[in-house]
């Protein structure tokens, strides 16, 4: 149950993506050029997306457990300290060099793009290695 | 209207010069970008309210593989719908945005690398910072949010306009 629900609501994200034209790196492009031809569409699709999302956020908290998981499964970590900064700092120059960040380039697999497929691999190898520099890290 | 204004502005601004106000590009699409925001909303809050689960999509991509069986399943069916809803929804109401990937295979693949890499550092994207760390008020998203919307903005800017070949 648990994974048919991850399922649907893996599909209706990409259904979104794609209807708001994120899955097309040459309009986040454009939302990044500031300086250009502007594309403001990516901002509505933030708003349009935190205000659903923030109504489900008010639900939650009157909420014990969701529906078919014992727990809420949060982020506990609340530190802005410069693993988070650098860590999206890199994230945005990558972001800007190509207009795509993980959902998008995930949600355009079945497009047989070959130039995606690369991306993804090298997404992939990206944070691997970053999980084995933090585990180093931390000793 | 507003495809005679851009033309009209960029005209004054000159080939090749940064006009001094925002252009706004012919492709905006606010209705649809709402209407797409609200279902990619609907998809984290329904992660959330069934599952009890961030709708981070790098996280869930990083941790897809490495986790015990039980949180794996999960993980790997949410990934799985996000090409299978792009895909349905483009067979029922066609590819509205379209397609294109222009970067040099060097740069898709360090843009790739970065990307993984400083999600993992950073602990979170677009959608686990951008927007479920923001609806939720949580001031760590909203720093992670602000520093790759602001690298993002620098590195187009810098490849767009300051060596002028980027595409």
């Amino acid at each position: 149950m648990r994974s048919l629900s991850a399922l649907v609501c893996g599909a209706v994200f990409g259904a979104g993506l794609l209807v708001s034209g994120m899955t097309n790196p040459a309009k986040v492009l454009g939302f990044l050029d500031l300086a250009g031809r502007w594309d403001p569409t990516l901002a509505f699709v933030m708003g349009g997306a935190l205000a659903v999302n923030a109504a489900a956020w008010a639900a939650m908290r009157r909420r014990k457990a969701p529906l078919f998981a014992p727990v809420f499964a949060l982020p506990q970590a609340n530190a802005i300290d410069g693993r988070l900064l650098a860590g999206s700092a890199l994230f945005g120059v990558g972001w800007g060099l190509v207009g795509l960040c993980p959902g998008p380039a995930l949600a355009g697999l079945l497009r047989g793009e070959l130039p995606l497929y690369a991306f993804v691999a090298a997404l992939v190898a990206g944070s691997w290695l970053a999980q084995l520099y933090t585990r180093r890290a931390r000793g | 209207m507003r495809l005679t204004r851009a033309r009209a502005a960029r005209a004054r601004a000159g080939p090749g010069r940064a006009p001094a106000q925002p252009v706004i590009a012919e492709e905006f699409s606010p209705g649809l970008g709402l209407a797409g925001g609200a279902l990619i909303g609907l998809a984290a809050a329904g992660l959330l309210l069934a599952d009890g689960r961030i709708a981070g999509v790098s996280g869930i991509l990083a941790r897809s593989l490495g986790a015990a069986r039980g949180d794996r399943l999960w993980r790997l069916a949410f990934l799985a719908g996000l090409p299978l809803g792009a895909a349905g929804t483009a067979a029922l109401f066609g590819d509205l945005h379209g397609f294109a990937i222009t970067p040099s295979p060097a740069r898709l693949l360090a843009g790739g690398l970065l990307v993984g890499f400083g999600t993992w550092l950073g602990g979170g994207c677009t959608s686990g910072h951008g927007v479920c760390g923001l609806a939720r008020g949580s001031r760590r998203s909203l720093a992670a949010t602000l520093v790759f919307m602001a690298t993002g903005f620098a590195t187009v800017f810098a490849l767009r306009h300051l060596w002028g070949g980027g595409s």
